[in-house]
């Protein structure tokens, strides 16, 4: 797993100016993120699916945000922010708790899928979801990516 | 060099059902105990084709399979043009009992996953008489729904390719690839508007939480299986369903998801031929009679 990271600038609340509550858990995951573009343009298969799949999307670990920017399969942009009345196309967001079980090379039952997660509440999807549903599995398997990264634990 | 066949054959039934002409697939293989397999919603036949060709089982067992119409290579009624494919309980039944009663069925097995679990626990209610055993897949009375069904069926949105992706995640991560994704082919060549059409039996009509209760497995044995990985029956649904029914057994299957029999058929047997054989045993110390008797006296009073 990738070393831990601290919370940077773009995790303080841009009004109160003091860091928003990001647990160690939290900041763990938002590192493996860090290398989902690579992962993902190394992977020309996966690029071929996303073929059609242009969008910016928002990823929340807690308090956490990281956007992503996807153009015709390729992951073109990844921004810590600040994400400052930036717009994006929708968002998908979890606990730590449930990033943390759901990278899991062999993810537990119930902890294994998106829809899985949203079922039991710990994750949320909202905004324009036209094209995350026409290449939902595009944007599954691309959320599934930082599993490569995560030793059983 | 000699033809590589498997036992299976497909052949087309003539059925009036709902009162219009259909044509309906269906595939079996093996001889014995009639043994009907109920496909999921939007899917067909082919998900039991590892059933079909597993001689453990067909040694024992006659097993059939048929595309709903709609499904497969079962053609939608003619007129189908000018409406919106819905199943309905009563159009599901029908389909069953004339299907057992046209091929002299005589008191067969029901095994139905998913939507033909429901139906399962449907036919355990009204028509137990009729059949030596029940097995519901990924069965139960009432589960929440998860998404939004309008996704399935609507311009920009391809059916096939949002309805595979969707069911992706209810396959449990340890089964192969090459049966995962054969699940998942089936899902992609059928229309979004037939799984759509499907689920409204499922999750509009066929509600079965206030007549659960009246199940009695003295009169039919029934078997409740259910993969760990499934989220959209959970093993909690099954296991909330069964304990309404008296006499009902559950078995949580490990490693296996919402697609037992196609997903990982090697698995899936491991909790299967236990069940068969059991029902071998309990065919042996019961009556039989040809499918299609009325069980409706029997059942006044029972377990309401």
């Amino acid at each position: 797993m990738a070393a831990p990271r601290r919370s940077t600038a773009s995790d303080k609340h841009p009004r109160a100016g003091r860091p928003r509550q990001v647990t160690r858990q939290a900041a763990r995951l938002a590192a493996l993120l860090e290398r989902l573009p690579e992962l993902a343009n190394g992977d020309r298969r996966l690029v071929w699916e996303g073929r059609f799949f242009s969008a910016d999307l928002l990823l929340g670990i807690d308090g956490l945000q990281r956007l992503l920017s996807v153009r015709e399969g390729r992951v073109t942009g990844f921004e810590r922010g600040p994400l400052l009345m930036r717009s994006w196309c929708f968002a998908i967001r979890a606990s730590a708790q449930a990033w943390s079980r759901f990278w899991q090379p062999v993810p537990a039952p119930g902890w294994h899928d998106l829809f899985a997660l949203t079922k039991r509440g710990a994750a949320s999807v909202e905004g324009e979801l036209t094209p995350l549903m026409a290449n939902l599995q595009y944007v599954k398997d691309l959320l599934a990516l930082p599993r490569r990264l995560v030793k059983s634990t | 060099m000699a033809a590589e066949l498997e036992p299976i054959t497909g052949r087309y039934l003539r059925l009036e059902l709902q009162g219009r002409p259909h044509r309906l697939y269906f595939e079996e293989a093996g001889t014995g105990i009639p043994l009907l397999c109920l496909h999921t919603a939007g899917a067909d036949g082919r998900q039991f084709r590892h059933l079909m060709n597993d001689p453990e089982i067909t040694g024992h067992f006659r097993v059939l399979a048929f595309d709903m119409p709609w499904h497969g290579k079962s053609l939608p009624p003619a007129g189908w043009q000018r409406t919106d494919y819905r199943l309905t309980t009563a159009a599901y039944t029908q389909l069953i009992l004339k299907f057992c009663q046209a091929l002299e069925l005589a008191r067969p097995v029901a095994l139905g996953c998913s939507i033909g679990g429901r139906m399962i626990l449907h036919l355990a209610i009204e028509h137990a008489g009729r059949f030596r055993a029940l097995i519901g897949l990924e069965a139960a009375d009432f589960q929440d729904p998860w998404y939004d069904t309008q996704w399935l069926d609507r311009a920009g949105v391809d059916g096939g390719r949002v309805s595979a992706a969707l069911v992706s995640g209810l396959i449990a991560p340890q089964s192969p690839a090459e049966s995962r994704h054969e699940t998942l082919w089936m899902y992609r060549q059928s229309g979004g508007a037939v799984f759509k059409g499907d689920l409204y039996f499922y999750r509009v009509e066929a509600d079965l939480r206030p007549r659960i209760g009246r199940i009695d497995t003295r009169r039919c044995p029934l078997f409740l299986l259910t993969g760990e990985y499934d989220f959209s029956c959970t093993p909690a649904d099954t296991r909330r369903t069964a304990s309404r029914i008296a006499g009902a057994r559950v078995t949580i299957m490990k490693q296996l998801g919402h697609f037992p029999m196609s997903e990982n058929p090697a698995q899936f047997r491991r909790y299967l031929l236990p069940v068969l054989e059991e029902i071998r045993g309990l065919g042996r110390n019961r009556r039989t009679g040809a499918a299609g008797g009325t069980d409706r006296r029997r059942r006044q009073g029972k377990g309401r």
